[in-house]
């Protein structure tokens, strides 16, 4: 039998085993394992301390007492491990998944560029009465050039490097250089008043670098009634700029030259600095009216006419046109 | 058009900035491009030589001792014009010249202390090659002799130079004075007249030269003048000057006149030696088929009869109004000009220099059509310098042989209400009649507006809105107000087509599907890849493709689609799911060709984004398929599938696309591409599947079912359907159509669906099990298990009488 000190000692294991086990039931995280750990099991523990503090027993009480802490050493380490996994297992309950995996996504498709530009700008006249009309790709010279005011002797008819149509009946036929022929067409077969906006392919006899292709997309606009002037052409415009690049943004119209508009009109916005051409426009030349059968005395309008392509290069940073109708999808995929 | 500054201001004042007369021009049309600045060098000033010695150890350089300015520098000088009491331009230590030894032009160097032949050369005296402005370096520039010791070069010698992108209409522009007019109505400061007066003592000119216009049409007038026993040598320094800064070579006197009359007014003139035209006689005529003429340029020139020449009674001499002939050139030796200033049509002047690829400064102008009234003011400026510079006595009058005088418009109405119609706000008279008064247009006022006389050098104003223009231009775009377009809308018109695309691409997109845009234009041979139908009708071809590969336009889009999904197959790893949507064109051979809209779409690679729990299996026709099913149900379409054979497609793998509903109307094909077929793109993927729909059929079949029931809410049955599976044995070959077909004989049976088909183990050979989902459900009660059993019965047995099918045991 142990003497009474000795019972005093084992008792002290015994109580020491109760305070940590209820302390051990009590911690939860990791953080809390880990401080009881620290508190009880540790270098500094207090199970440590009381197995220094052995020495000052006699040796057979040593031997019992040392025996006595060392299994309850091992029980709580025991007791600890499943601690440990328990409170690993409280975090993943029982049907976890590995929510990391990436989900199903449906496969998405897109508009090209282009598309989305065009869809962007029309939608915009929309908005203010345009409506969208197209026209044929292959023309005739009467639509392209004559009835536009552009009569073969005069000096514009240069700006339009034009591709012919080789054809055995007719010498006439050509691939449109802008969508204005359009305008011509709509006014033939229409009367006032007309808004009218006209997205559309148009080709042009020039080489291809960074900034030119042989086959790009236009925008063209018309507008014509009685009292329409110059002051709303502006207004229109502005409309547009605001709402395709901001409303902060600055828009210039300075004087220029088109064949089928008297006054003319270069719209630049300013970008990085500079000033950017985006736009071509102006009041509807007189002879373009009466070309299309309408009395320029009693009407009048403004046309105008983009490039979406340009357009989209200035918003979307894209280098280079040629890209467009690359067809690439490391390019297509950016948009 | 290049405008130095200095030539500017001799016939206009103005105060503002470059920068804001650069801001301006362009906003009134005449767009300057950039500011170019020459002869401003950091480290360069005037100079004082204040002694010359020689240079002990080399008898052809000099020690020069130079002031300039902040001190006194030593330098070695090789100009043999070097003298003491010069001012001269000094470049110190650290400067940056031109190279004068460099053949690659602009090539600069930075001045260094430098050792020449034993003694230090602090410094730089420099010539006009060294700074950049002029070709000269055999000796040093020296300057005038009022300039101040040390003040920058630039202040002396700078001269800043205008670009001007002009637009086609202003040939006026193509003038320095034309770009001094517009000055002048900016900022409201006269213009000065380059002087036009001579006193002409020499005898009549009809004695001395004639002239004929045979072809009136072509030259509307041609007036020429001659002076007698003019001293032929090279220009004085500020004529050579003035071209040199346009970047034209000097020649000798009379040329250089002519030229820097064109650069001044705008007018190409011409001068022959008299001596070598024979008679003395000008004769305006379109030269003979084969005729040859050696230009100035020395080229022989085989000319044609829609060529117009200048010709004596014995040959041409000229190439009218764009380069003269050597046989009648300005030589040396030339005593006697006569001096040509002419108007000759446009458009013939265009096409003769563009088929002889010859594009001379006298055609650009030219060709824009310019007025007979500035060929006499040509000709008369010209005559006065050739008289100030190169002597000689002129001719008493000038000859004048004008078959188009009257004939144009000479003035414009403008009525003052034009000007609020167009531009949208009215504007004082006083401003009209100022703004258009600097710019040189004469008005006559009455009660409602103006008789306005066109200037001479205007060919482009015919309507009072070219008037409006001028004074919205000059009075500044800015300054007019801004409205919003107000009036009554047009009435909203359909555009089905339009529209149909429109939906088309959204569902395609909406699919899963990335829209690609292609060239219009392809070549017979790369179309010919896909094994077009050969009653498909002619490409048409362009007279002047851009390249081999744009050649004819394009009949079909599956040519572009297969290029695309080539195109990517090398580069793209994931699913290629590609449509592309617009017009093919097919020529009937009469007038304008039909423009069909097409859709076609493609897939390829694989099925799915690499993916954990998707599929790696390659697209095949089902993609293909279910893109259409989607497209169509979006536009309410019912398509029926058809085995069907197109070159384009494999056999057996290929189904037409019909409408039931509309009379079994073709509307497109699906399926996968030919091995052939697609072996000619190079693709790098085993299988393409394609489907190709043409939208103009699908819009007659949208139209002709007016009472399409696509849209329409329809009464949805509330009572409960049963649905119950059925396993089946069949044949191979027996399709799921002919399943759901039978099933669906039966009205109680709402849907039927087949989810999946298996052959193999636990199957007959020649046989395969397929299961069938099928929804009964009755639109008035609700069916009891019995009454489904029975109808479950029915639908089995007849499908075992039509295709012999079993239950699956």
């Amino acid at each position: 039998m142990p003497n009474s000190q000795d019972t005093k000692a084992v008792d002290s294991v015994e109580e020491l085993k109760l305070a940590a086990t209820s302390a051990l039931n009590a911690a939860e995280t990791n953080e809390q394992l880990e401080a009881w750990r620290v508190d009880f099991m540790g270098r500094k523990g207090r199970l440590t301390g009381l197995l220094r503090g052995l020495g000052s027993l006699a040796i057979e009480d040593r031997k019992i007492v040392g025996a006595a802490a060392n299994r309850v050493r091992a029980e709580l380490e025991d007791m600890f491990e499943d601690r440990v996994q328990a409170a690993r297992s409280s975090q993943a309950p029982v049907g976890s998944i590995d929510i990391t995996l990436p989900g199903r996504k449906p496969a998405t498709g897109g508009l090209h560029p282009s598309t989305q530009m065009i869809r962007e700008i029309t939608q915009t006249f929309n908005e203010m009465g345009f409506q969208t009309v197209e026209g044929p790709e292959v023309e005739l010279e009467r639509y392209n050039f004559d009835m536009l005011n552009i009569p073969e002797t005069h000096p514009a008819r240069d700006m339009f490097d034009t591709f012919w149509v080789d054809s055995e009946t007719n010498d006439d036929i050509l691939l449109r250089t802008h969508t204005s022929p359009v305008q011509a067409r709509v006014m033939e077969t229409n009367d006032p008043p007309i808004r009218v906006v006209v997205p559309g392919k148009c080709y042009r006899y020039e080489a291809t670098d960074a900034t030119h292709e042989w086959q790009f997309n236009q925008i063209e606009g018309l507008a014509v009634d009685e009292g329409i002037t110059f002051a709303d052409l502006k207004g229109t415009l502005y409309e547009f700029a605001r709402r395709i690049f901001g409303p902060n943004q600055k828009v210039r119209f300075r004087c220029d030259f088109f064949p089928f508009v008297e006054p003319g009109v270069d719209m630049s916005i300013e970008w990085k600095g500079d000033w950017l051409e985006i736009m071509g426009a102006g009041m509807v030349h007189p002879r373009v009216l009466e070309n299309a059968g309408y009395d320029s005395t009693k009407y009048t309008g403004f046309a105008f006419g983009m490039g979406p392509e340009r357009i989209s290069m200035l918003k979307n940073e894209i280098t280079d046109i040629r890209h467009f109708f690359s067809n690439d999808l490391r390019f297509l995929t950016q948009f | 058009m290049k405008v130095p500054i200095s030539w500017l201001r001799e016939y206009i004042d103005f105060d503002m900035s470059l920068e804001d007369l650069a801001h301006r021009l362009t906003m009134g049309g005449n767009e300057v491009e950039a500011i170019v600045r020459t002869g401003w060098i950091d480290n360069v000033v005037v100079g004082h030589v204040q002694a010359v010695a020689q240079h002990p150890d080399a008898d052809r350089l000099r020690l020069v001792t130079v002031d300039h300015g902040s001190g006194v520098a030593e330098v070695v000088c090789g100009a043999p014009n070097v003298a003491d009491g010069q001012k001269i331009v000094y470049a110190s230590i650290g400067a940056v010249l031109q190279d004068p030894y460099s053949d690659e032009p602009g090539k600069t160097r930075k001045l260094k202390r430098s050792k020449i032949r034993g003694v230090v050369s602090e410094g730089m005296v420099c010539s006009v090659r060294e700074l950049g402005i002029g070709e000269d370096h055999d000796g040093i520039l020296v300057l005038d002799e009022t300039v101040e010791v040390g003040t920058p070069i630039g202040e002396v010698l700078g001269e800043s130079v205008l670009d001007i992108e002009l637009t086609p209409n202003r040939p006026d522009c193509l003038g320095v004075v034309g770009i001094a007019r517009d000055v002048s109505a900016i900022t409201g400061n006269a213009l000065r007249h380059p002087d036009v007066e001579y006193e002409a003592k020499g005898p009549d000119v009809n004695t001395l030269a004639s002239v004929e216009i045979a072809e009136p049409d072509l030259c509307s007038r041609y007036t020429a003048t001659v002076i007698q026993g003019v001293e032929i040598g090279p220009s004085p320094q500020w004529l050579q000057d003035r071209l040199v800064a346009l970047g034209e070579r000097p020649i000798n006197n009379i040329v250089d006149i002519t030229n820097f009359v064109m650069f001044e007014l705008g007018q190409p003139l011409h001068a022959f030696d008299r001596d070598k035209v024979v008679d003395h006689k000008i004769i305006v005529r379109r030269a003979s088929d084969g005729e040859q003429l050696v230009t100035l340029d020395d080229n022989q020139r085989k000319l044609n009869s829609e060529m117009l020449v200048i010709a004596d009674p014995e040959r041409s001499i000229g190439l009218a109004g764009v380069m003269g002939g050597t046989n009648s050139e300005i030589s040396e030796s030339t005593t006697d000009v006569i001096l040509e200033s002419a108007t000759f049509e446009g458009v013939n002047n265009r096409r003769t220099a563009h088929a002889l690829e010859l594009n001379s400064q006298a055609t650009l102008r030219f060709e824009k059509s310019l007025r007979p009234g500035l060929s006499e003011v040509g000709l008369r400026r010209a005559t006065k310098l050739i008289q100030e510079i190169a002597g000689g006595t002129i001719a008493s009058g000038i000859i004048d042989v004008f078959p188009g005088k009257g004939a144009e418009q000479e003035t414009v109405r403008l009525d003052n209400a034009v000007i609020k119609r167009v531009l949208g706000v009215a504007f004082d008279s006083e401003i009209v009649e100022s703004t258009l008064g600097n710019l040189g247009f004469k008005l006559a006022a009455d009660d409602h507006g103006w008789d306005v006389s066109i200037p001479y050098w205007r060919p482009d104003i015919s309507i009072p809105e070219d008037m409006v223009e001028e004074i919205a231009r000059i009075v500044g775009y800015d300054n007019i107000p801004t409205t919003t377009l107000s009036g009554r809308p047009p009435q909203w018109q359909p555009q089905p087509a339009l529209e149909l695309r429109n939906k088309v691409i959204d569902s395609l997109v909406q699919a899963g599907m990335r829209e690609t845009i292609s060239y219009s234009a392809t070549t017979d041979d790369g179309e010919a890849r896909v094994e077009l139908p050969a009653d498909t009708p002619c490409g048409i071809k362009l007279q002047n493709p851009i390249s081999a590969e744009h050649a004819v336009m394009r009949r079909t889009l599956r040519e572009a689609v297969l290029n695309t999904v080539s195109r990517n197959s090398r580069t793209w790893r994931g699913p290629i799911a590609i449509f592309e949507t617009g017009r093919v064109f097919l020529d009937y051979g009469e007038g304008l060709p039909e423009e069909r809209q097409m859709a076609v779409g493609a897939f390829a690679g694989p099925k799915n984004e690499l993916h954990w729990d998707a599929s790696t299996a390659e697209s095949d026709f089902y993609d293909a398929k279910g893109a259409v099913e989607l497209l169509l149900d979006d536009l309410g379409i019912e398509p029926t599938f058809e085995i069907a054979e197109d070159a384009t497609f494999e056999p057996g793998r290929t189904a037409v696309i019909k409408v039931a509903s509309a009379n079994h109307t073709v509307i497109g094909v699906v399926g996968e591409v030919a091995s052939g077929v697609l072996a000619k793109f190079d693709a790098e993927v085993e299988k393409v599947a394609m489907f190709e729909l043409d939208l103009a059929a699908i819009l007659k079949v949208i139209g002709d079912s007016q009472a399409a029931d696509s849209g329409k809410f329809k009464e949805f049955v509330r009572l409960p359907a049963s649905h119950r599976d059925l396993s089946l044995i069949v044949d191979t070959g027996v399709t799921s159509g002919q399943i759901v077909e039978i099933a669906q004989r039966n009205r109680i049976i709402t849907s039927a669906t087949v989810f999946d088909i298996f052959e193999g183990k636990g199957v007959p050979d020649g046989k395969m099990a397929v299961a069938v989902r099928m929804v009964y459900q009755s639109p008035n009660k609700t069916l009891t298990a019995d009454q489904v059993g029975k109808i479950e019965q029915q639908i089995l047995k007849q499908l075992s009488k039509e295709l012999g099918a079993e239950l699956r045991g």
